[in-house]
């Protein structure tokens, strides 16, 4: 036992330092314990799969003959029986549909509204349920790829703890008493013009639903509509406004652009075109065979994130200090006055002079985004900059609004409140969202809300605004909705139902219909009526068209020519000073920042088992939300953080827990040491803590939502951080499937990779072999994936896990190493503790020439394939787990427990009917999604010719939007993946083994400004 | 000393040690037989239907063509068990007063679908496809058996993975040219080898037996 005190002693991040100042800076590393080396860590390397064996160590020598001996006779009975379960039915439709081939999936173009914007999506249906969500080609914020929220929306909509029932305080009744009970209320609001009436909606999108309010307001005057989300697009609507005088919406072009600067702004994983900027981003940035231009990307940002992770040259400056820095950069380019990079670090003013002359030298082909987070003044500076430098019209347009009537959230949410407590208010008609737990903790929606007679709430959950309210209706998903959406640019999409509402949820396009007196009227009414108004030419057409491509043609939005205003001080017109900084003399005092979660969002999919158990994208923690902080200022307060060594704890991290005190509030949650922060600051992400979530998101991580102020949304000064001496675990993926520190990630910057553009190559390794060799003949499926391209959204990894049935352990089962994703991204860090570079590395199965898992099984049960597949056969599978002890990429996975759900109904039909669901005691991994390749194998024989490039797309392949992961038949020289494993930034981990794998990488190559070079 | 054991007991140790060894093989035989027997494999063993159907009557007598009723036999992997619908084609005309009929009127006056039980039942674990075996060359007859001599509906083989295998390794001894799939009444030729061995060429058959075609 490794004696804990001494390792608490010494500060064991000047250990780190230590050791990072003795190497290179050409080191990679993953985590501090790895750097730390630590006693504790070198232990836990030791175990593949951390795990409790300490209970069952006092079994003595017979009874353990004992059990051998029974667990091999009972392992002989189990294969006795039948092997297909007798008298199973088949139940024939008794007229057929036309157009349907029982077995044959079907798609459906549908959009998923998430973050302001619609994301195009064609859904597969098996025998009429959907099953698995994919990008629509045809949409432009998807062009083919869907991100994770999309992605596991599909386990909401299965998600056995939906609402199911109309209840009126609490207790079941029916839609009927409902529709009595509302038409009653409304008679009454009709005598005074709804002067009593308001509806609360999130930001909408949908033009129907926008068009249906409007409506509504016409019919009833005095009625008001609010709008309210926690992670709303509020700065950017206000930034717009103050840079122009009017509301309008930025449309990039990355593929112009060859210096962005992105301000606070973490565009690849947040905003409608999110998917579409990863595309266009990894385009301008990909180099081949040692040629190619890369656009620079640089990124100031206080929390690290994906954005950041990917950036040439990323500033860690707290929220003020970004603030700064934008002004200083904006006097600097003629964009804004008052500004002085005097006030900012030296770094951060040497780097600012750099980049400053970066953009002037691109004039016209540069661009300056502000995040949506960002502060108001940030974004008009962002605008102002755009113009000065020409950008305007070339790397930027103008466009109306994607939200139908875009407001100040927060401000309409509080003059709602205002309001209420005036006694102004009789009916709150609430459609989505979760006010109750989400709004501003100075905003007393909570408190006010008993206060209105009549309140209503449509919602997937019955949560914690249900509770305070007098009725409750189920709402219907997307996925069983008739609606529609607009893309970032404007584009609409009709969402189609993909199945009638599970539970007889309703749309708010039905609630407001009977708001509007047309009771009945169902959604597909609703909508099509609406776009029979905006069609021109023979409206059947027009809709099936329309339905069939996802996207509605001729709905872009034109661009806007709007200027920014002249002369304008921004800053005066700014009500209170969103630039207040943090007394540097009082180190105690922090800066806050708030984000929403990578993962569950501000708190809607905290119910989604997918999403919470996937790890975050920098931090890999899961099943929690922390503060996080920088190396220093952990270091400063105290704060620290080890893995856990007693028993089952192996794999978990301990980490202290804080006090915050903030604003008046104070609350207690766990600290992250999260390398790369600013400095100064720490980052709450909100979303946790929910007490209404359903099984899977009730009581867990901490509700920051307690600290968040309406004056200060995003960041602001005057956060205390206080060390409570308690610890806490967190389930964190991190440490899990460790190569130990070998050269597994290589990287190069633009100028060193044009003069040896095979940097990443292997040093040749002897190729010798005791056994036979194989040729492939026919096909060899090979992957390669593209590090400099991927961002790390984790789409692949939900979208594998939706397409392979791939259950959910939960956070003890986490914290033993026992998560159970086919594919992992691995992140790895360079250089510094404070100013790392960031890696990201998607990990799937190899698929060994040379296997090493395959000789270890005793029976058979993981095999080659003729096309060089390494496959498993589940049904064989004895649970040895000799083949993962032996597999050097640490990519398979034991089903230590019965993780699969086969009991819950609804997660029946979520089932792909193309992959075996597994029972416990069975390894699995990745396949290379064999299914998708056996369909397509079948399709190209029964037509007699080969499978063509392209034409098997892995569901990982399928989902990313950086286009990242390539997958193929290497055979074909012609095919795109032979071609990239023929570049010479292909390589191969642990090649030095002999494994001969499948699966290669590109090495990352990045475009740092010689300017900056690190000395 | 006296011997314990008195001579005869050589005898019974010989018996006990060979006579155990018999036993245990016996044991084996009988678990080996009793896994091949149609108790397990159900093959000869006709499944009681809602509907006493025919597929002799249909087939040999009225010679309807397998895909007429069973619609996506060439294009997925489910042949497709016809709809209420498709039996009703003919039958508001012929016989559309039988009793024996009673559940199939019944199902199309009331939309509540017919529960066949299924006869040809494979394990979770297994995916086929009948779309690609067609287009092959292999009949139906080759895996349903005799189906235009069945009154009943019974399995005319075991379904066993080993049973699979004997075409999967060696195709050339089973398919036929794709014409006569459907046609149940093919009869392997003299020289099935030659004819086999041309088709596996023609039609580009490949010998597929990695694990991942069927399990997955």
């Amino acid at each position: 036992m490794p004696d804990k005190k001494s390792y608490r002693e010494n500060s064991p991040l000047d250990a780190v330092r230590e050791k990072l100042g003795s190497l290179s800076g050409e080191r990679y590393w993953r985590g501090l314990e790895e750097l730390s080396e630590s006693e504790e860590f070198e232990l836990f390397l030791g175990e593949e799969f951390p795990q409790g064996i300490g209970a069952y160590s006092d079994i003595g020598r017979r009874d353990f003959i004992k059990f051998i001996g029974a667990s091999l006779a009972l392992a002989g009975l189990s294969g006795c029986g039948r092997a297909a379960p007798a008298d199973e039915k088949i139940v024939p439709y008794v007229t057929q549909p036309e157009g349907w081939v029982p077995g044959k999936p079907l798609f459906y173009a549908t959009a998923f509204t998430h973050n302001g914007a619609a994301t195009g999506l064609l859904v597969r249906s098996h025998e009429g349920r959907p099953v698995k969500i994919e990008g629509n080609l045809a949409h432009p914020d998807s062009l083919g790829a869907a991100d994770a929220f999309a992605q596991a929306s599909i386990l909401t909509l299965y998600d056995p703890d939906r609402s199911q029932v109309v209840t009126n305080g609490g207790a079941i009744t029916t839609w009927n008493a409902f529709l009595a009970a509302l038409e009653g209320e409304m008679e009454g609001q009709r005598l005074n013009g709804g002067a009593g009436l308001r509806i609360l909606t999130e930001h909408v999108t949908s033009p129907t639903l926008a068009d249906q309010l409007r409506a509504l307001l016409t019919r009833f005057p005095r009625a008001k509509w609010h709008q309210y989300e926690p992670a709303g697009r509020d700065n950017a609507f206000a930034g717009a406004r103050l840079a122009f005088g009017e509301y309008v919406d930025a449309q990039y072009r990355f593929s112009d652009a060859d210096v962005i600067l992105a301000l606070d702004a973490d565009f690849l994983s947040c905003g409608g075109g999110r998917l579409r900027w990863a595309r266009e981003i990894a385009a301008r940035r990909r180099v081949r065979g040692g040629k190619g231009d890369m656009s620079r990307l640089y990124s100031v940002e206080a929390a690290p994130t994906t954005t950041g992770a990917v950036s040439d040259h990323r500033l860690a400056l707290r929220p003020s200090d970004i603030v700064a820095f934008t002004r200083a950069l904006a006097a600097r380019l003629g964009a804004g006055s008052g500004g002085d990079a005097k006030a900012l670090p030296t770094a951060a003013a040497t780097w600012l002079d750099a980049v400053a002359r970066d953009l002037e030298s691109q004039r016209g082909r540069s661009l300056v985004i502000a995040g949506d987070y960002a502060p108001v003044l940030v974004h008009a500076l962002a605008h102002a900059m755009n113009q000065a430098l020409g950008n305007a019209g070339k790397t930027v347009s103008y466009t109306q609004t994607v939200a139908a009537e875009p407001v100040d959230g927060i401000a309409s949410l509080r003059e709602l409140v205002k309001d209420i407590d005036a006694g102004q208010v009789a009916s709150l008609i609430i459609l989505g969202g979760n006010p109750v737990f989400d709004a501003p903790a100075d905003i007393p929606f909570e408190r006010s809300l008993p206060r209105v007679a009549f309140t209503v709430h449509l919602g997937l959950y019955d949560d914690e605004t249900s509770a305070r309210c007098r009725w409750h209706l189920p709402e219907a998903h997307y996925l069983e909705s008739w609606s529609d959406a607009r893309a970032s640019d404007g584009t609409a999409t009709i969402v189609q139902p993909l199945i009638a509402p599970l539970y007889s949820g309703k749309t708010a396009h039905e609630i407001v219909a009977v708001l509007l007196g047309q009771s009945g009227r169902s959604g597909h009414e609703i909508v099509r009526d609406y776009w029979r108004r905006q069609s021109r030419g023979e409206f059947e057409t027009f809709w099936r068209k329309s339905l069939h491509d996802g996207v509605v043609d001729g709905t872009a939005f034109p661009a806007k020519t709007v200027n920014v205003r002249s002369g304008a001080k921004f800053e005066s017109q700014l009500p209170g000073s969103s630039a207040k900084s943090a007394e540097p003399e009082n180190k105690e005092v922090l800066e806050i920042v708030f984000r929403p979660d990578p993962t569950i969002f501000d708190g809607r999919f905290a119910n989604n088992g997918w999403l919470q158990e996937l790890p975050k994208p920098l931090t890999k923690l899961t099943w929690d939300n922390a503060v996080l902080v920088s190396p220093k200022t952990a270091e400063r307060l105290g704060f620290e953080q080890k893995i856990g060594t007693t028993g089952g704890e192996r794999g978990r991290i301990f980490v202290d827990v804080a006090e915050l005190t903030y604003a008046g509030v104070k609350i207690r949650a766990p600290v992250w040491i999260a390398p790369g922060h600013a400095d100064g600051a720490a980052t709450v992400l909100f979303g946790y803590g929910r007490t209404r979530a359903g099984r899977v998101g009730d009581r867990v991580g901490f509700n920051a939502y307690l600290l968040r102020r309406s004056d200060a949304p995003w960041q602001d000064a005057g956060l205390m951080l206080r060390k409570t001496g308690s610890q806490y675990p967190l389930a964190c993926t991190q440490y899990h499937h460790n190569m130990e520190g070998r050269e597994l990630v290589r990287s190069a910057a633009l100028e060193e990779y044009r003069k040896r553009p095979d940097f990443a190559r292997d040093k040749e390794h002897s190729n010798e072999t005791l056994y036979p060799g194989v040729s492939y003949e026919s096909y060899a499926w090979g992957m390669a994936i593209d590090t400099s391209a991927c961002i790390g959204c984790n789409a692949c990894v939900i979208a594998c896990q939706a397409e392979n049935n791939i259950p959910v352990v939960g956070k003890t089962e986490v914290t033993r190493g026992r998560e159970m994703h086919w594919l992992r991204i691995d992140r790895y860090y360079k250089g510094s503790l404070d100013e790392p570079e960031t890696f990201h590395q998607p990990v799937p199965c190899m698929h060994c020439e040379n296997a090493p898992c395959e000789i270890v099984c005793p029976v058979g049960a993981t095999t080659h394939s003729q096309e060089g597949l390494n496959e498993m056969a589940y049904n064989r599978c004895v649970g040895t787990r000799y083949c993962s002890n032996n597999c050097p990429y640490k990519v398979r996975r034991f089903n230590f427990l019965q993780y699969a759900d086969f009991d819950t109904p609804s997660f029946k039909l979520l089932h792909n009917p193309n992959v075996t669901v597994r029972s416990r005691g069975v390894m699995e991994k990745c396949t290379y999604c064999v299914q998708r390749i056996n369909a397509a194998r079948i399709d190209a024989e029964k037509e007699g010719r080969r499978v063509r490039d392209g034409e098997v797309q892995t569901a990982c392949q399928a989902a990313c939007p950086a286009e990242a992961i390539v997958f193929g038949d290497i055979n074909d020289r012609g095919s795109h993946v032979a071609k990239l494993k023929s570049d010479l930034l292909n390589y191969g981990l642990l090649t030095d083994l002999n494994t001969r794998p499948r699966t290669t990488y590109l090495a990352t190559v990045r475009n740092p400004n010689p300017e900056l070079k690190k000395t | 000393m006296a011997q314990i054991f008195h001579r005869s007991t050589n005898t019974i140790s010989r018996v006990s040690i060979f006579g155990g060894v018999a036993v245990l093989l016996a044991l084996l035989a009988a678990v080996a037989a009793i896994n091949r027997s149609s108790y397990l494999t159900e093959v000869r063993v006709a499944r009681a239907q809602p509907v006493q159907f025919s597929h002799k009557h249909h087939v040999s007598d009225d010679g309807i063509d397998c895909r007429y009723c069973h619609t996506s036999v060439e294009n997925s992997s489910f042949a497709g068990i016809p709809s209420t619908k498709i039996c009703m084609n003919c039958h508001t005309q012929i016989w559309a007063d039988s009793p024996i009929l009673e559940p199939v009127r019944a199902s199309f006056r009331t939309g509540k679908s017919l529960e066949w039980t299924r006869v040809h039942n494979l394990p979770g674990f297994v995916y086929f496809d009948h779309s690609i075996h067609v287009s092959k060359g292999v009949g139906c007859s080759t895996c349903h058996g005799r189906v235009d001599q069945m009154p009943l509906m019974s399995r005319a083989n075991t379904l066993y993975m080993e049973w699979c295998l004997e075409c999967h390794r060696a195709p050339e001894r089973f398919v036929r040219p794709r014409e006569q799939v459907f046609n149940m009444e093919w009869q392997a030729p003299e020289d099935q080898l030659a004819l086999g061995q041309r088709l596996v060429r023609e039609y580009r058959i490949q010998k597929l037996t990695s694990c991942s075609v069927c399990h997955r």
